[in-house]
């Protein structure tokens, strides 16, 4: 354990040094080109190194993936299509289409509408208050997915009729009289996608309003004074004045929480595994990975995974874009 | 919460903030009494599946799996048997502790090494022109809603061929990897707000970028860069994925896969344990978290979208 410890300060102080070191022989390479050449070529190098990692992590991994999902399960052989067709044709895939799409249906929508809530109401509680609710709301933030498993494993913990429950849901639902239920089994209406689901919110909710919040103090005073004049009552100040001057963060948080969801994995494998039909996409992508070792059709998942983000890609790109115009 | 509207105004140094001096000021409600019961419901809804896990955690095996949380409330006398030997046995026996120095053999190299790269790039596109500036940076803005998905498969194909699949550089460059293009935003939205007067008299004076990088950005960006590298440490310490795919269970894992593989998948390890063991995981994170929650929200509103 203690050469362990020794090895990674070892490798930090090694690795920034490399850093540095590198910076300043790609500083040097650009002084020796002659005058006018050392302005030109110093930028490109300046980005040089990220960009490698850039290039090197994802963008040749994104251009191989999309070759590796018109290939066999070893990459081997090409199949054309056949990746794409049989994961589409299948029941099992087409439920987690649907599940992952509820995924994307219900929580931002809840992570928003939470959030605001809380960044609202708070900010009308005494300051101290104000500031340790939303300290316990953003406490989830530093949690694992992992840990969020146990905390919430003795919340849905499930046992027959007749023992003593130690769940809590279980607790609560006996002591008014009425059987114990297996939740993360419950496969009605999706119930049991629900409760992972509810485990995310739980996890997402203080981000959302950590920034909602920020917006809804940036709301200038004589806007709502003006509005109060007129006699608008809080209800109405609330949906015409402030919500539309937030508009711009509360759609940075739904469009941040929604690629969040669409990647969602580890509550999923955590929890159930994507068994009793609550499977996502990214835990399918990891299954058939690691389970059935087949890389042509994991490739194939992401692919889809990636054009469905392509859209939200185009859209943050034109949001920069115009917020950079009008600095 | 001053903190996060100096926030707001770092991330999006285009709009013009119009602060109020004080958000009650002026405001003729108090807090009603639905906003008062509406937080406290929340609040206890939040915390209450936190308290569970603590409780439970320092409960004997036999009480955890035969009585809820809830009943230390009023069974007093199960207070003395309340103690840590839970935690000695996650600890030693289900290899936590191992598991806790190898995630901080993977999170602090990967925490700390993409600082310096980031910081580097950043500088070049606040502070020099070049053709293409526009286009390059605009890909690292697309890049960072583009799902890490990708990599995995082509990237476990070369690490098998170096043969340094499940070794720890392995992940923390993976890691380094991903989070580039969130450190390159955030870097460069807050080096937009120094004042560039600043720069260009350091460069009448004769500084070279590589000077004016080293004497002047980098230390005024300190809480940008304090801001990615809490950001950057909860991430890596907090994720299953990559360290699943990149270093699996064994010798070698970091904690979330030792949680889920040692005590989480075990049916005999029972509740008293995978508590402790669940503590053991959250205790750094929220400690950092804690301490640094106002650099975290600058990292948070910077560079809301991670892929």
């Amino acid at each position: 354990m203690t050469y362990k410890i020794l090895n990674t300060l070892i490798t930090v102080i090694v690795g920034v040094g490399a850093a540095v070191i590198l910076y300043w022989v790609l500083n040097k390479i650009a002084e020796l080109l002659p005058g006018r050449w050392e302005d030109r070529i110093k930028p490109y190098l300046y980005i040089l190194p990220a960009y490698a990692a850039l290039l090197f992590y994802l963008v040749y991994p994104a251009v191989q993936t999309f070759v590796f999902s018109f290939a066999n399960a070893t990459s081997t052989e090409w199949v054309g299509w056949d990746n794409y067709t049989s994961l589409l044709q299948s029941e099992s895939f087409q439920d987690t289409l649907f599940n992952t799409l509820l995924w994307m249906i219900i929580v931002p929508v809840v992570v928003v509408a939470l959030g605001l809530a809380m960044a609202v109401l708070a900010d009308r509680l005494k300051p101290r208050w104000e500031s340790m609710s939303k300290t316990i709301i953003f406490l989830p933030m530093a949690i694992s997915a992992v840990g969020a498993g146990v905390v919430w494993g003795l919340i849905y913990n499930y046992r027959p009729e007749g023992r003593e429950q130690i769940g809590l849901q279980n607790a609560i639902v006996t002591a008014l009289g009425f059987d114990p239920v297996a939740w993360l089994q419950v496969t009605t209406l999706h119930i049991n996608s629900l409760f992972l689901m509810i485990m995310l919110m739980w996890a997402q909710v203080g981000f959302s309003m950590v920034l909602l919040s920020a917006a809804v103090k940036s709301v200038p005073e004589d806007t709502l004074e003006a509005a109060r004049i007129d006699g608008a009552d809080e209800r109405s100040i609330f949906f015409r004045v402030v919500v539309p001057q937030i508009w711009g963060s509360v759609l940075t948080v739904y469009v941040t929480t929604l690629i969040g969801v669409m990647k969602i994995f580890d509550i999923v494998y955590v929890m159930t595994n994507g068994g009793f039909n609550t499977n996502v996409v990214g835990n399918e992508f990891f299954n058939q990975l690691f389970s059935n070792f087949n890389n042509g059709a994991a490739a194939a998942i992401v692919v889809m995974l990636m054009i469905a983000t392509i859209p939200i890609m185009w859209y943050q790109v034109r949001n920069f874009r115009r917020e950079e115009l009008m600095a | 919460m001053t903190s996060t509207q100096t926030t707001m105004a770092a991330a999006t140094p285009a709009k013009t903030t119009r602060k109020r001096a004080s958000s009650r000021e002026g405001q003729p409600q108090k807090a009603g009494w639905f906003a008062r019961i509406v937080v406290l419901v929340l609040c206890f809804l939040w915390i209450v599946p936190i308290v569970g896990l603590f409780l439970t955690s320092f409960r004997p095996r036999d009480d955890a799996n035969s009585t809820g949380w809830w009943t230390l409330f009023w069974t007093p006398s199960a207070w003395s048997r309340l103690s840590f030997d839970n935690y000695v046995t996650a600890w030693n026996e289900a290899e936590l502790g191992n598991a806790f120095v190898n995630t901080l053999a993977i999170a602090l190299p990967a925490t700390f090494i993409p600082i310096l790269v980031a910081a580097f790039a950043a500088y070049a596109f606040t502070f020099m022109e070049f053709p293409g500036r526009n286009f390059l940076f605009l890909a690292v803005v697309s890049l960072l809603v583009v799902p890490n998905y990708i990599a995995f498969v082509p990237i476990l194909r070369i690490y098998s061929d170096l043969q340094i699949a499940g070794t720890f550089p392995a992940v923390w460059l993976a890691h380094i990897g991903f989070g580039m293009s969130l450190a390159i935003y955030i870097l460069r939205n807050y080096m937009a707000t120094l004042p560039k007067s600043l720069i260009e008299s350091a460069k009448i004076d004769g500084a070279s970028h590589f000077q004016t990088f080293f004497r002047l950005v980098l230390p005024m960006s300190v809480p940008a860069l304090a801001a990615f590298a809490i950001f950057q440490f909860l991430w890596v310490w907090n994720d299953l994925l990559v360290a699943l795919i990149f270093v699996g269970p064994g010798d070698n894992a970091p904690i979330t896969v030792a949680l889920r593989n040692n005590l989480m998948g075990q049916a005999g390890a029972g509740q008293h344990l995978v508590t402790a063991g669940g503590f053991i995981s959250m205790i750094l994170p929220i400690a950092v978290f804690l301490a640094m929650q106002r650099f975290f929200v600058r990292g948070l509103t910077a560079g809301a979208v991670k892929g």
